[in-house]
């Protein structure tokens, strides 16, 4: 299992090398020139010449990716071209925000979707079968920066009982401030979890080990738990763990409608500026974060389904 | 009238589907006293596995549903039960091994709790220990080791996996065990080694058994009685002895000339001639008319009784209407 986790944390490098080679030339290839941005319309053609020598802009564009990973090899995500501050501080400084809120929206979409998915899967083809598949697909498709601006309009702007948005300090504001985001957030992947749940719990649902439950004579609350839904856990699991990917891109969107102090919204900002160093330092936290969350999802497994554990005991 | 432990009564089973009704059982009557073994035969899709799960409730449904008939267990409706005291039933007066050890264990839990669930169920006033030990000593019963108690079902071979299940069916020490083609789907050695165990368990608790199965040679081995089904129909019902030196319905004639013998020096297997019929189209008359040899126009347009001879061997066949009256 050590092995294991180790081999797995290896293969951080090489996504992290794809992910900053592409958002890397993207960015550095896209037109604007981020010495005019910084320094504005009145700037002489002197001025930003020697903004851009400043800034490393002048040498060729492979040599500046080489020097950015050779300072991420060395933990040093450079420093914001606007500001010169260090891009380091900043992110970890909004990290915390955005953990937060993408675990509240993962929570979200847990409670919501897996009792509706059972419930469905339990009646299938009832009323509230068919309600709730539809309200999924409703989920699924709405754009959560629309739908955020649906709930501010409904519970800010006509009953004023939630925060529009900000981030409230202390900890009763601070749920208060977290409602409206999270539920944003977690809406689609709401829908999702409650479709996957539901068609997860379906294919265990005729399955011979849950007559074999039922004729030992336990009840159904005990059937469905117990033997239903611990084996129907697994591909719920996979699909959670690939809506956190979802989720840090739709908090970029829920962020920025919430002016919400994380990093998706720092990221936005800053690619309006192309301040490329700040944009990185996102990219490559949330890269980081995404490949984390898989591996605990791939951990995760090996607790709920034994015949994944003794894989692992094999030795891989 | 007392010893009689079940009584099945005109019981008929359906599953609705798009496709059409199918008529799974038809008016099936049966009786099973304590400690005697009935063995169920018939063919795939005859409705054997719908008896059974008919009389524990535990019919799938939809798309299945319990149509008319009463199962008397103990002198109990089974049908007028509430599900909870249906609950309270299962596993501990009542109990069912099923088809296929592969599928039939949860492959989430260990093989031990799956025996100590059925234990806690039924007995909730037992501490944890307890209750381990008690399945400990299921699991050596059926001769595994209890230090397998931690391990689960993908660690087991088919034949200890239905050892299990066994365990786990008689881990209350229930009055009737049904056991739904237990050696089916394990090879001939582990076959023997399983009937031979529920042989014996079933002898110490006299525990009466409703054997399915479709191989004539473990019910002649197992069972007390014998009834034939076809197409979801009792064709013929009696003592071992009964059915096999007297032969009675063509149906049972047909499946006994299937078994091949050692002493005739025949290359191909015997069969009867044609299919079951679609169970979703039955014919109206008798159902195994259009393979019979002896059926007669009377055959295909009604159904026939049961006919009662007089040492009680029933038969569903109108060549047996004059002798039983």
């Amino acid at each position: 299992m050590f092995k294991y986790i180790v081999k797995r944390l290896l293969m951080l490098i090489p996504v992290i090398i794809g992910v900053t080679f592409i958002v890397f030339f993207i960015l550095n290839l896209s037109p604007g020139d981020p010495a005019a941005i910084i320094l504005g319309d009145q700037a002489t053609a002197e001025a930003l010449e020697m903004k851009r020598e400043e800034l490393g802009l002048n040498d060729p564009l492979l040599v500046r990716y080489v020097d950015y990973m050779v300072g991420l090899a060395h933990g040093d995500l450079g420093l914001s071209y606007r500001n010169s501050i260090s891009v380091w501080d900043q992110v970890i400084d909004r990290l915390p925000n955005t953990a937060l809120l993408a675990a509240c929206g993962i929570l979200v979409a847990l409670v919501i979707g897996i009792p509706i998915g059972i419930i469905s899967a339990r009646k299938q083809y009832s009323l509230l079968d068919n309600i709730s598949m539809v309200g999924a697909l409703v989920g699924v498709s709405m754009p959560n920066f629309w739908s955020g601006l649906l709930l501010v309009m409904i519970f800010s702007v006509h009953l004023g009982w939630l925060p529009s948005q900000g981030m409230g300090s202390g900890f009763g504001p601070l749920v208060l401030s977290l409602i409206l985001p999270s539920v944003t957030l977690g809406m689609n992947s709401a829908a999702m979890v409650a479709r996957m749940t539901r068609s997860s719990m379906l294919e265990v649902i005729r399955q011979d080990y849950i007559s074999t439950a039922r004729a030992k004579g336990v009840s159904e609350r005990v059937v469905t738990f117990q033997h239903m839904l611990r084996n129907a856990l697994i591909p719920i699991i996979t699909a959670v763990g690939l809506q956190f990917g979802n989720l840090l891109g739709g908090a970029m969107l829920a962020e920025t409608v919430f002016s919400w102090p994380g990093l998706g919204r720092l990221m936005v900002e800053n690619i309006k500026s192309k301040d490329i160093p700040m944009v990185m330092g996102c990219v490559v936290v949330m890269a980081t974060m995404f490949t984390l969350v898989n591996l605990v999802v791939d951990i995760i497994y090996s607790f709920v389904d034994p015949r994944i554990k003794s894989q692992y005991k094999k030795g891989r | 009238m007392s010893d009689i432990l079940l009584d099945i009564r005109d019981l008929s089973i359906i599953y609705a589907t798009d496709d059409g009704v199918t008529e799974a059982l038809n008016g099936a009557c049966l009786q099973l006293r304590k400690g005697e073994s009935l063995g169920l035969v018939g063919e795939t899709g005859a409705g054997k596995t719908t008896l059974a799960r008919g009389i524990m409730r535990l019919i799938p449904n939809p798309p299945g549903k319990i149509v008319s008939g009463q199962v008397f267990y103990d002198g109990r409706d089974i049908m007028e039960l509430s599900e909870k005291e249906m609950c309270a039933l299962r596993g501990r007066q009542i109990s069912m091994i099923f088809q296929d050890p592969m599928t039939s264990l949860n492959p989430v839990m260990t093989v031990g709790e799956q025996i100590r669930e059925v234990i806690i169920t039924h007995h909730p006033n037992l501490s944890k220990a307890e209750s381990r030990k008690q399945a400990e000593e299921m699991l050596e019963m059926v001769g595994i080791v209890a230090s397998r108690y931690d391990d689960y079902p993908h660690q087991f071979s088919g034949g200890m996996k239905q050892r299990v299940v066994i365990a786990i069916a008689l881990a209350c020490n229930p009055q009737l065990l049904i056991a739904d083609e237990p050696t089916t789907a394990l090879d001939v050695t582990i076959q023997a080694q399983v009937l031979e165990m529920i042989h014996g368990l079933k002898v110490k608790n006299n525990t009466a058994m409703l054997l399915i199965t479709h191989d004539l040679g473990v019910v002649a081995q197992n069972c007390d009685t014998v009834a034939i089904i076809y197409a979801g129909e009792i064709v013929e019902y009696g003592t071992l002895q009964q059915v096999y030196k007297n032969i009675l319905h063509p149906y049972t004639e047909g499946l006994f000339g299937s078994v091949p013998r050692l002493e005739t020096n025949s290359k191909r297997l015997a069969a009867i001639d044609g299919m079951m019929p679609d169970p979703t189209a039955l014919p109206k008359g008798c159902k195994f008319a259009e393979r019979c040899k002896y059926a007669t126009d009377r055959c295909r347009a009604e159904l026939p009784d049961m006919y009662e001879l007089e040492d009680g061997h029933k038969v569903r066949c109108f060549r047996y209407e004059k002798e039983a009256q």
